[in-house]
């Protein structure tokens, strides 16, 4: 390990880092624009020049890999010079319009000038402009601000692995471009505009509506899709302005989805904020004390045996374990939390988390994908699979339709014939899997969510035992979630008791006409045609499906509002913080479950969200360990069974439009428009 | 024989006269007194009084929405919402200036960058009710038309100063 000085400290760093990270180590901060400490190093902004002895000029230390011997120089007034001269080169071109600019209050060109700038400008001739780009509905751009740092081309092409980004022209005609007009196809392309320095790519729908200083910033996660993305959401008053990605190394690292950061603007729209009943078949506005008078009319009259539950991907634990004490107290078993029918095992965790866990692909060797689309189902696996397929050595295999995941797939098959194949072992693939050391299988839901998703289950299981997937230190099966509800409500075994009925069975009932109450927890992506005559209560967010349906609508919190605990699709449990308060009449998910179980008259024992927590620790005792990914055993799972051979398809055909809230999202909407609908089918009449 | 001098004076009631000799002297000085409202004293071109938008002379608003004036404004009288209008251009939507809060500190215009926001010359804006107060972009855009040309003229004259 070199041993090197800096302002004469002496420090010990590994080899292969550069003079830069040296001096962060300790603890010396060196000003920049174009270095990252996730992108490849470009070394084009000059601004983190060092003095090194020995060489007559100083040196770009975030290029330069550090010696044994170095001595490094950073507070002298030749590096002060240099920066100085650096920074007014910088902001020749720049233009003086901080004011307007978004990035105004949390721009590192601005922070940086206070310290290296001069106060004015020397320079009296043309400063240049440069046109906009149209990068679609989510970046906008202000090219003229452009310091030509090339994160964004760097994010793009290795981050994100889309190479539509890159420079056209040199020197003072240098810009940043897609050369030919075109939108960035990229799920992940708001996080350039966290990675520019300066306020060249701002967020489209956020732009001009507030200023840095004014947000109040609340610590908590992302329930859009089951990776759950650690988020920064900022809010003023009682609006949700922008969400931001928060660093977590295990899951998001400092990434997040489009869906994450843009879908906010669905939080304010086609709210639910007060209750409402049905009369002579219109929703009619209503107090609670009238819709919980109804809806428990309902569930005494129809008996226990005919009321059923199903809670959709947006629930909290807390409220599924509401809602499941309230079911067990009036003697319902039927309550089920998959909604889209997937065949999952509650009884072995190991058979229905991601195991291997998010960090752990990057040190997989093999990746088989069943049925999967992670590139939509989530975007930040299929980010930390590219990260793991640009340090080489990485196989991926998909069986299931063709796709486009940003890193080479060699796709086996389409559907079960390929899996059984596998697992019988006369594929040629099983050699391959076998022979690796790291073997890992993610298992979709597009495998699992059909009638014979059981068999496939046992089929994967059945691969994981044969080719060793599950070996010393390393559980290489897992499954990958789209809902943010799922694996907990697995985990408190919202799914059906003794004798009762899962969501097709409950659906079967009502359209027949045996279940004669169903109470809807947020469940939108349900067929609510199947619910027949049923009584239908429904307990959201969103004026959606389900609301349109119901016969008594009972306002709750998103996941913004309300203090809730999710459980990510690796099983890590984490909890959301309230950022605002739900609208109007709308409440907490749980306390309406507990309100509900007074008008009942099953009464149940919690009377505040820390005792009805301690009720879940208590009876699940793993789901007290937060922001950990507990290793679950293994153990046997799936039923073996016929399985049919239609091919696998992603659960997810529209990334934009999962779920209630990014149904509400105009920005949503515009993407899904512009990236997965028919914008190109429409003709000149479309106007 | 301080006694003596003290009766001779109260006998001659010297104090008065010397009283009505003062009152006398100030008839012939020049008078101090104005006739309010219909005389005015001078103001300083950099004094502080109702809050005015300006325009540009295309009649453009000034204002960009920056909001450094709301972020600098001590007694948070000021209140800004944003949103890009239909060129694309940084405007706000709301511009409200609660003038029962406002200390006249004059910090909005230091913070404004594009001169927007003034104190002008006006101290007669006494309303009846509170709510008048309650000024917004309306009300202070019509200010702003309205003092214009003495707004102008003031600044001109500080502009050396700056």
């Amino acid at each position: 390990m070199p041993k090197l000085t800096i302002n004469g400290t002496e420090v010990t760093v590994d080899a292969g880092k550069t003079v830069l990270q040296a001096c962060e180590q300790i603890g010396i901060e060196i000003p920049r624009f174009c270095y990252h400490d996730r992108l490849q190093i470009a070394g084009n902004c000059r601004m983190c020049l060092v003095e090194m002895e020995k060489s007559p000029k100083p040196i770009a230390s975030c290029a330069m890999p550090v010696n044994e011997g170095m001595v490094i120089r950073t507070n002298t007034p030749k590096v002060k010079k240099a920066r100085n001269g650096v920074m007014e080169f910088l902001l020749i071109n720049h233009p003086l319009d901080c004011p307007i600019c978004d990035q105004g209050g949390e721009c590192d060109l601005q922070d940086q000038a206070m310290a290296y700038g001069l106060d004015r400008s020397r320079y009296t001739e043309h400063k240049r402009a440069v046109p906009d780009k149209d990068l679609g509905p989510l970046v906008e751009t202000h090219m003229t601000r452009c310091i030509h740092c090339t994160r964004c081309i760097r994010f793009a092409t290795d981050i994100a692995g889309v190479e539509e980004l890159g420079t056209m022209g040199r020197g003072e005609h240098m810009e940043i471009g897609t050369y030919v007009e075109k939108a960035l196809t990229s799920e992940l392309s708001g996080n350039m505009i966290d990675l520019c320095p300066v306020g060249a790519l701002n967020s489209k729908p956020y732009a001009y509506t507030a200023r840095t200083w004014e947000l109040v910033r609340t610590e908590t996660i992302d329930v859009h899709d089951a990776v759950g993305s650690n988020i920064n959401v900022n809010a003023r008053g009682r609006e949700v302005m922008r969400v931001l990605p928060r660093l977590n190394e295990d899951i998001n690292e400092e990434w997040i989805s489009d869906k994450t950061r843009f879908a906010y603007d669905g939080l304010r729209r086609g709210r639910l904020d007060q209750p409402y009943v049905r009369k002579n078949g219109k929703l009619v506005p209503a107090t609670w004390k009238e819709a919980l008078t109804a809806v428990a009319g309902a569930i005494t009259g129809a008996g226990g045996g005919s009321v059923a539950a199903i809670a959709g991907d947006l629930a909290c634990v807390e409220s599924m374990t509401a809602l499941k004490d309230l079911f067990d107290q009036i003697g319902s078993p039927h309550r089920d939390c998959r909604q889209d029918g997937a065949k999952l095992d509650p009884s072995v965790r190991a058979g229905y988390v991601f195991n291997t866990t998010i960090a752990g692909i990057e040190e997989a060797d093999v990746c088989l994908l069943v049925g999967t689309n992670p590139r939509w189902e989530a975007a930040l696996v299929n980010a930390r699979l590219r990260k793991r397929y640009l340090r080489g050595g990485f196989l991926v295999f998909s069986i299931g339709p063709r796709l486009d995941l940003t890193f080479p797939v060699e796709t086996l098959g389409a559907g079960p014939e390929t899996l059984e194949g596998i697992a019988a072992g006369g594929h040629p693939f099983v050699e391959a899997l076998s022979a690796a050391k790291r073997p890992m299988m993610i298992l979709g839901q597009g495998a699992l969510a059909r009638a014979d998703g059981s068999a496939i289950l046992a089929a994967a299981w059945r691969i994981a035992v044969t080719c060793r997937l599950v070996r010393d230190g390393w559980n290489g099966f897992n499954v990958l979630h789209t809902a943010a509800a799922r694996v907990g409500g697995l985990d408190i075994g919202f799914v059906p008791g003794k004798g009762g009925l899962d969501v097709g069975g409950i659906l079967d009932g009502a359209s027949a006409g045996k279940t004669k109450v169903v109470y809807l927890l947020g469940a939108d992506e349900i067929d609510m045609r199947r619910l027949g005559s049923a009584f239908v209560i429904y307990q959201g967010h969103h004026g959606d499906a389900g609301a349109n349906r119901a016969d008594v609508i009972l306002p709750g919190a998103a996941y913004t509002e309300k203090p809730a605990t999710y459980v990510n699709t690796e099983g890590r449990v984490q909890q959301t913080k309230r950022v605002v308060f739900p609208p109007g009449e709308a409440r907490e998910d749980w306390s309406i479950v507990r309100a509900l179980s007074e008008a009942v008259g099953a009464r149940l024992p919690y009377d505040n969200l820390s005792e009805l927590r301690q009720r879940i620790e208590r009876a699940h005792p793993h789901l007290a360990e937060r922001d950990v990914a507990p290793k679950a055993a293994w153990g046997s799972f799936g039923h073996e069974g016929r399985m049919d051979q239609t091919p696998f398809r992603s659960p997810i055909d529209d990334f934009y439009m999962t779920n209630a809230i990014c149904r509400a999202s105009e920005t949503m909407a515009a993407c899904s428009a512009l990236y997965v609908g028919n914008a190109e089918s429409k003709t000149g009449t479309h106007g | 024989m301080s006694a003596l001098v003290n009766v001779v004076r109260s006998m001659f009631l010297t104090e008065l006269l010397s009283g009505m000799a003062l009152t006398f002297k100030y008839m012939f000085r020049e008078r101090k007194t104005l006739n309010y409202p219909h005389e005015k004293g001078s103001l300083s071109p950099r004094f502080r009084g109702e809050h005015a938008l300006r325009r540009y002379p295309n009649g453009e608003e000034r204002c960009i929405a920056c909001k450094l004036c709301e972020a600098v404004c001590p007694a948070l009288a000021i209140t800004i919402e944003s949103e890009p209008r239909d060129d694309g251009s940084r405007r706000t939507t709301r511009y409200d200036i609660d003038m029962t809060k406002c200390i006249y500190c004059g910090l909005c215009q230091e913070a404004c960058p594009v001169d927007a926001i003034v104190e002008g010359p006006n101290f007669e804006f006494a309303t009846e009710t509170r709510e008048e107060l309650y000024y917004d972009k309306a009300k202070l855009l019509a200010n702003g038309d309205r003092w214009e040309s003495e707004i102008a003229a003031n600044l001109a004259a500080d502009a050396k100063y700056r």
